[in-house]
């Protein structure tokens, strides 16, 4: 008789045990094994999303468990919706959305094709570019904040290098016209990296024979780089704009600790308002609605965008 | 143009899924526009008419 570990483990199993199990269906021992995650997936997913839509139609609040909660209807969501407030934070939301993903995506890209290039201490390189990205965003939210600083920040005085204007006569996060963009700047640094080896990725597992077969028929350089480079690098590139897309649609900790929001509350993104209606507010019925908008949008996008990968997968 | 009416008419996938695409983005859109207040009143419906259609036209036939 072999001594497999499987064997090893049948012999291990009390004979009552072995009974029970040699009596069981196929189908029922995959249930068996699936059925923890199903049913953690239920506890955990499932039936907060369920509970929140339900009291998205009420008017519950948290801090105050014993008054009686009161359905009512879309009350919440009309609330939300006709909320010019709530309007300025989802294009406040949609400024830092389009930009950090224009600016990761043109930086990461280009970073990646450079790393590409065979030369010496490229593994120190992608080492050095990687690193903003391991580090907490509570951290360089706070780094950042100090590199702001219009007296002593390294930001302004770059800035001022280059333009001749003096470092202190403006002020990146205090500005209403300049803080939207302090937190691009933010975000971007911190995860162009992460684009950039999904780029990387992409760019490695093109096969060099396409290359040489482009080469014997003479295409140029710039031909190769638009009918072999972006064709095969685009999946990458997809998925890295729809993870770095849903991650800043709920981007939190590097803003708040950047600017909290303001000033006033130009840089307050959906969901920092969210946080404040449901924990600062303790509106929790109406904060619930103000979820399940979000949910709705970010899953909307994320179901066309896959419909999109697949499709350029396909190809 | 006249296949993606007879799709429709069908009920193929690939057309319906285009429409649910297009009233998905068109949702989003509406919700982010700094033009007009009431697209952005309008767009949570929108986007969740996109959303449920396209989960249930995903389901048709090719």
């Amino acid at each position: 008789m072999s001594d497999t570990p499987v064997d090893r483990a049948a012999t291990a199993t009390p004979p009552r045990v072995a009974r029970k199990i040699k009596g069981l269906s196929d189908r029922a021992i995959a249930w068996i094994f699936v059925g923890p995650t199903i049913f953690l997936l239920l506890a955990i997913n499932i039936f907060p999303l369920i509970w929140t839509i339900k009291l998205s139609f009420t008017n519950f609040k948290a801090n105050r468990i014993g008054r009686e909660v009161k359905n009512i209807g879309f009350r919440n969501y009309e609330r939300i919706l006709t909320d010019s407030d709530i309007w300025l934070n989802m294009q406040a939301t949609a400024h830092f959305l389009f930009w950090t993903i224009f600016f990761q995506v043109l930086i990461g890209f280009t970073l990646a094709y450079l790393i590409n290039k065979k030369f010496k201490g490229n593994d120190l390189w992608t080492t050095i570019i990687v690193l903003p990205m391991m580090l907490s965003p509570a951290v360089v939210g706070n780094f950042w904040k100090f590199l702001y600083q219009p007296q002593i920040g390294l930001f302004n005085y770059v800035v001022a290098f280059f333009t001749g204007k003096d470092p202190s006569s403006f002020e990146m996060l205090g500005s209403v016209q300049l803080a939207p963009w302090s937190i691009v700047i933010v975000d971007t640094w911190m995860w162009t990296p992460f684009v950039m080896l999904i780029c990387l990725a992409g760019l490695r597992s093109i096969p060099d024979y396409i290359y040489e077969a482009a080469e014997v028929d003479r295409a140029s350089k710039l031909r190769q780089f638009f009918t072999i480079t972006i064709p095969m690098v685009l999946p990458f590139l997809m998925l890295a704009v729809l993870f770095r897309g849903i991650e800043n649609f709920k981007m939190f900790d590097l803003v708040v600790q950047l600017t909290g929001g303001g000033p006033g509350s130009t840089t307050e993104l959906t969901s920092i308002n969210l946080k404040r209606e449901a924990f600062e507010k303790w509106r929790t019925g109406y904060a619930s609605a103000y979820a399940i908008i979000l949910f709705v949008t970010v899953f909307g996008l994320a179901s066309i965008y896959v419909k999109a990968l697949n499709k350029v997968k396909e190809r | 143009m006249s296949n993606f009416f007879t799709g429709l008419l069908q009920l193929r996938r690939g057309p319906w899924e285009m429409v649910a695409t297009i009233l998905i983005g068109l949702g989003v859109f509406m919700l982010m526009q700094p033009f007009v207040l009431w697209g952005f009143t309008y767009s949570f419906i929108t986007t969740l008419i996109g959303t449920v259609m396209f989960i249930v036209v995903s389901h048709f036939k090719e």
